[in-house]
C-alpha cells in the first residue's frame, strides 16, 4: 500500500504518494508553479528559485526539490512571492542578451514565455555589468551562445547523467560562470557525441542545431545539380507539432507534400534506406549466429551512439554491425543505383536528408561514408530547421494534401517506419531474421517485449531451434550500464539494439522542442513512439524483406544481402577515438 | 623524467585513497596541488579516470575555489594587497599597473614564467598602505609609477 500524504495547496486539498515534490502536486491540484531549470527525470535542483512557495516557513523554498508533508499548507500565489519571482527573472535578464528578434528559440523560450507570464514589464530594470562570451560554432552539430545561457544547468543535466558524456559543466565561479567544456575548448574538440539532447533540454537559444538550411536553399536554387530528398522515420512523428498540431500526430502525406513544394527533384524515404538496413544487418546477425562471428552484433544506425561506442567503449567496436546507417545507405543507393537507372552522373546529385537528429551532421561528414571521393549525404536538416523552410517558404503545412513519396526509394514497409522507436530497429530485424532463419511465416509481427520506454529492455525469441536473447537500450547512459553488464559477463546476449538518444530518434537531439512544462503533462517518447507503430499497423506490407523494390534492388543490382557490391557501398568501418585531444 | 614519475605516482596514491568516496575531487585536487604546485590538464585527466568522474566535473571544481592554480608559479609571485586600507589608498591602481607592464590578468603568470601576479586581501601592513609583496619582500606607500622600477629588480 502506498504511503499517501495530504496537503494544501491554495486551499485546494490534494492528496499524493509520500516523496512527491509540492510542484509535482500542484499539478495535480491544476497549478502550474513557473520553473527554469527544473527538467523532469532530467534536472532537479532548486537553482533559479523561480517555483518558490510559501510553506509558513522562515523562507521560501523551492516547490521543485520540496517533498510533500502531511497537513503542509502550500501557498503558490501571493503578492510577495510574484514579486520574489518576477525580481528572479529580472536578474537574469540582466545578464541576458534579449536579442529575441533573431533568435532561433524565439516562441519556444521558456525565458521569453516567463516574462510574459510573470508580467515583466522592464527587461532593463536592473541594467549593469553583463558577460560577453564568444559563440562556439565549431561543431558540426551544436552551436553553444553562452550570452544566452541562464546557467539552469539542465544541458549539463542531461550530457552528464542522460547520456554519460560529461563534456560540459560550470566553469569558473559567481558572475562570471559559465557552461562549457574543460579548458576553454570547443565542443568540436572534445568527446561529445553531438546527440543533441543538451539543446533538447535547454529552455533558452543558449543551444540550438548547426544551420544547414542555407546550404540547403542555395541547393535548391542550382539548377546544375539534381538535389534529391530522403526524411528520416521518426520526422513524420513530430514534426506537426511544430505547426501547433497535437503531439503524436503522423504527418507522412503531408510532409511528402512540403518536400515536394520546397522544390526537391525527388521525395524519398528513408524508410527505404531502413528497409534495405535490415537486409543487411539481418544477414550481418544471421551470418554471425552461424559461423561463429562476435556477439553480441549491436545495431550501427545512430551515430550519436556510434561515436559514444568508438569514444567509451572501444572494446565493442568489433561488436558493431558493420552496416551504415538507413540515410546513408540510401545516400550510397542514390548516387550508384538510382543514378545509373536515370543515367545521371553522380557528381551532379545532392543529397539532402531531414534527420531527428543532430549527430546525423557529423555522420554525413564522415571520410568513410564515401564512394568515389563522393560523400554518400550532402547535407543534413533537423525536423526543426525542415520547419523553418517550411514556414519561409510560405507552405501551408496543415491544410496540405496528403501525398506519396517518389516510386522505388520512397517505398517502404512497415518494419522501416519503427525504426524512429526504441526498439524498432530490432523488432524490424526480429521479422526477417525469423522468416530468413526458419523459413516459416511470422503469425504475429508485433514484438512488443521490445517496445516501451523503459531505459533497458530484454527478451529471448525462439527462432527455429534456436533461443535468441536481445537486449535494447536507448540513452547512451543506459547503454553504458547495458555494456557493463556484458562486459563483466553478467549478462549474455546475441543481440542489442542501442539509439543515443531516450526514446530513440522519435526525442532526438533535432526534434521539435518540448517544453519543461509540457514534459510534466506527457512523455513524448511514448506519444511520438505511438504515430509510428500506427502507421506500421496501417501498411500492407511489415517486413522489410517483403518490400518489392528492395527484392528488386538485390535482383537488378546488388546480387544478395553481404555481397561484394553491397559490402562496398553499404558497409563501413569505425576506429577508437581519443577520450581527450591534447 | 624520474623526477615527475614520482610525482605522478604520488597522484595515483592519493586518487586511490579518496576513491569511492563521495565529494573525493576537492581532496585529491588539493593533494595534486601539493604535489605539482599546479594542476594541469593531464593531472586532471588522470583523477577524472581515477575516481571515475568527468574532466568536467573536476575542471568545474578547480576553477571554482581560488586555491587552485591551472598554471604552475611564477619564479617570483606578486600579491597586491586590495584590503580595505590598501584599496582606499589605491592599489587598484598599482594592480592594473603590474597588470599593463606584465601584461597578464592577476591570477596569471608570465609566459617566461618569471611572475605570478595575485590580488590577495589584508597582508597586515596597513601602516605602509598601499602594499604589495614580491616572494618576501614588501613594498609600501606604493605608486603607480614606482613599480616598473621595483619589477626590474627581478627581470635581471
Amino acid at each position: 500500500m502506498e504511503n499517501l500524504v495530504k496537503l494544501t495547496i491554495d486551499g485546494i486539498s490534494v492528496e499524493v504518494p509520500a516523496g512527491t515534490t509540492v510542484l509535482e502536486a500542484a499539478k495535480k491540484a491544476g497549478i502550474n508553479i513557473p520553473t527554469l531549470c527544473y527538467l523532469k527525470d532530467i534536472n532537479q535542483i532548486g537553482a533559479c528559485r523561480m517555483c518558490i512557495v510559501d510553506t509558513g516557513a522562515r523562507a521560501f523554498g523551492a516547490a521543485c526539490v520540496l517533498p510533500v508533508s502531511n497537513g503542509m499548507n502550500v501557498k503558490t500565489n501571493t503578492p510577495k512571492l510574484r514579486e520574489a519571482r518576477r525580481v528572479n527573472l529580472e536578474l537574469l535578464l540582466s545578464n541576458h542578451d534579449k536579442k529575441c528578434l533573431d533568435c532561433v528559440r524565439n516562441q519556444t523560450c521558456e525565458l521569453q514565455q516567463m516574462c510574459n507570464d510573470l508580467g515583466v514589464d522592464d527587461v532593463d530594470r536592473f541594467k549593469g555589468s553583463m558577460n560577453t562570451y564568444d559563440v562556439d560554432e565549431l561543431s558540426p552539430s551544436i552551436v553553444r551562445n553562452n550570452n544566452k545561457c541562464i546557467l539552469c544547468r539542465r544541458c549539463v543535466a542531461a550530457c552528464n547523467n542522460t547520456q554519460a558524456v560529461g563534456v560540459i559543466g560550470p566553469v569558473g565561479r559567481g558572475f562570471k560562470t559559465q557552461i562549457r567544456s574543460p579548458w576553454g575548448q570547443s565542443l568540436n574538440d572534445v568527446a561529445c557525441i553531438n546527440c543533441g539532447q543538451c539543446i533538447a533540454a535547454c529552455p533558452t537559444g543558449a543551444l540550438h542545431e548547426k544551420d544547414s538550411t542555407k546550404k540547403v536553399w542555395d541547393l535548391l536554387n542550382d539548377e546544375t545539380k539534381h538535389v534529391v530528398v530522403q526524411p528520416a522515420p521518426a520526422v513524420r512523428a513530430a514534426l506537426g507539432e511544430e505547426f501547433g498540431m497535437p503531439m503524436g500526430t503522423p504527418v507522412t502525406g503531408k510532409l511528402a507534400a512540403a518536400l515536394r513544394r520546397l522544390g526537391f527533384e525527388k521525395v524519398f524515404d528513408t524508410d527505404w534506406g531502413a528497409d534495405l538496413t535490415i537486409m543487411e544487418e539481418g544477414t550481418e546477425f544471421i551470418g554471425r549466429l552461424q559461423n561463429g562471428g562476435t556477439l553480441p552484433m549491436i545495431t550501427s544506425c545512430s551515430p550519436g551512439w556510434i561515436k559514444f561506442c568508438e569514444t567509451y567503449y572501444p572494446d565493442f567496436i568489433p561488436n558493431l554491425s558493420s552496416c551504415k546507417s538507413p540515410h546513408e545507405m540510401e545516400g550510397a543507393m542514390i548516387k550508384s543505383y538510382w543514378a545509373e537507372k536515370e543515367g545521371i552522373d553522380p557528381k551532379d546529385i545532392r543529397v539532402v536528408s531531414v534527420m531527428p537528429c543532430t549527430a546525423k551532421k557529423f555522420e554525413a561528414q564522415r571520410p568513410e561514408l564515401s564512394h568515389n571521393g563522393l560523400q554518400d549525404v550532402d547535407e543534413v536538416i533537423t525536423t526543426r530547421e525542415l520547419a523553418r523552410m517550411i514556414k519561409e517558404a510560405g507552405i501551408d503545412f496543415v491544410n496540405l494534401p496528403d501525398e506519396d513519396f517518389d516510386p522505388v526509394l520512397g517505398e517502404s514497409t512497415g518494419a522501416g517506419v519503427i525504426f524512429g522507436a526504441t526498439g524498432g530497429v530490432m523488432e524490424a530485424a526480429l521479422r526477417t531474421v525469423y522468416e530468413k532463419v526458419t523459413g516459416a511465416t511470422l503469425d504475429k509481427v508485433d514484438f512488443t517485449a521490445v517496445r516501451g520506454t523503459e531505459g533497458v529492455k530484454e527478451a529471448s525469441v525462439q527462432v527455429g531451434d534456436l533461443t535468441v536473447n536481445v537486449a535494447v537500450a536507448h540513452g547512451t547512459a543506459n547503454a553504458a550500464k547495458l555494456l557493463d553488464s556484458v562486459r563483466s559477463g553478467e549478462k549474455t546476449y546475441h543481440f542489442i539494439e542501442v539509439m543515443g538518444c531516450p526514446g530513440g530518434c522519435v526525442t532526438g537531439g533535432g526534434q521539435p522542442i518540448v517544453s519543461a512544462q509540457k514534459r510534466m503533462e506527457c512523455d513524448p517518447k511514448a506519444l511520438r513512439a505511438a504515430a509510428l507503430y500506427q502507421e506500421d499497423q496501417n501498411k500492407p506490407l511489415r517486413k522489410s524483406h517483403e518490400n518489392p523494390s528492395i527484392q528488386a534492388l538485390y535482383d537488378n543490382y546488388l546480387g544478395e544481402p553481404n555481397s561484394h557490391l553491397a559490402h562496398e557501398l553499404l558497409h563501413t568501418t569505425y576506429a577508437a577515438r581519443p577520450k581527450y585531444k591534447n | 623524467m624520474p623526477d615527475n614519475k614520482e610525482k605522478y605516482a604520488q597522484l595515483q596514491e592519493a586518487i586511490a585513497k579518496h576513491k569511492g568516496e563521495r565529494g573525493a575531487v576537492m581532496p585529491v585536487l588539493q593533494e595534486a596541488m601539493n604535489i605539482f604546485g599546479y594542476v594541469p590538464q593531464d593531472v586532471q585527466e588522470m583523477i577524472a579516470d581515477g575516481l571515475g568522474t568527468t574532466l568536467s566535473e573536476v575542471y568545474g571544481v578547480s576553477t571554482f575555489y581560488s586555491q587552485f592554480s591551472l598554471e604552475p608559479k611564477g619564479e617570483h609571485v606578486i600579491g597586491v594587497c586590495l584590503g580595505t586600507a590598501c584599496y582606499v589608498k589605491g592599489s587598484q591602481k598599482i594592480l592594473d599597473k603590474l597588470c599593463e607592464e606584465l601584461k597578464i590578468e592577476p591570477g596569471r603568470t608570465t609566459a617566461d614564467g618569471k611572475f605570478s601576479l595575485n590580488a590577495t586581501r589584508c597582508l597586515g601592513a596597513c601602516g605602509l598602505a598601499p602594499v604589495m609583496m614580491i616572494g618576501e619582500e614588501v613594498y609600501g606607500r606604493l605608486t603607480p609609477d614606482q613599480v616598473p622600477a621595483i619589477l626590474d629588480k627581478y627581470r635581471a
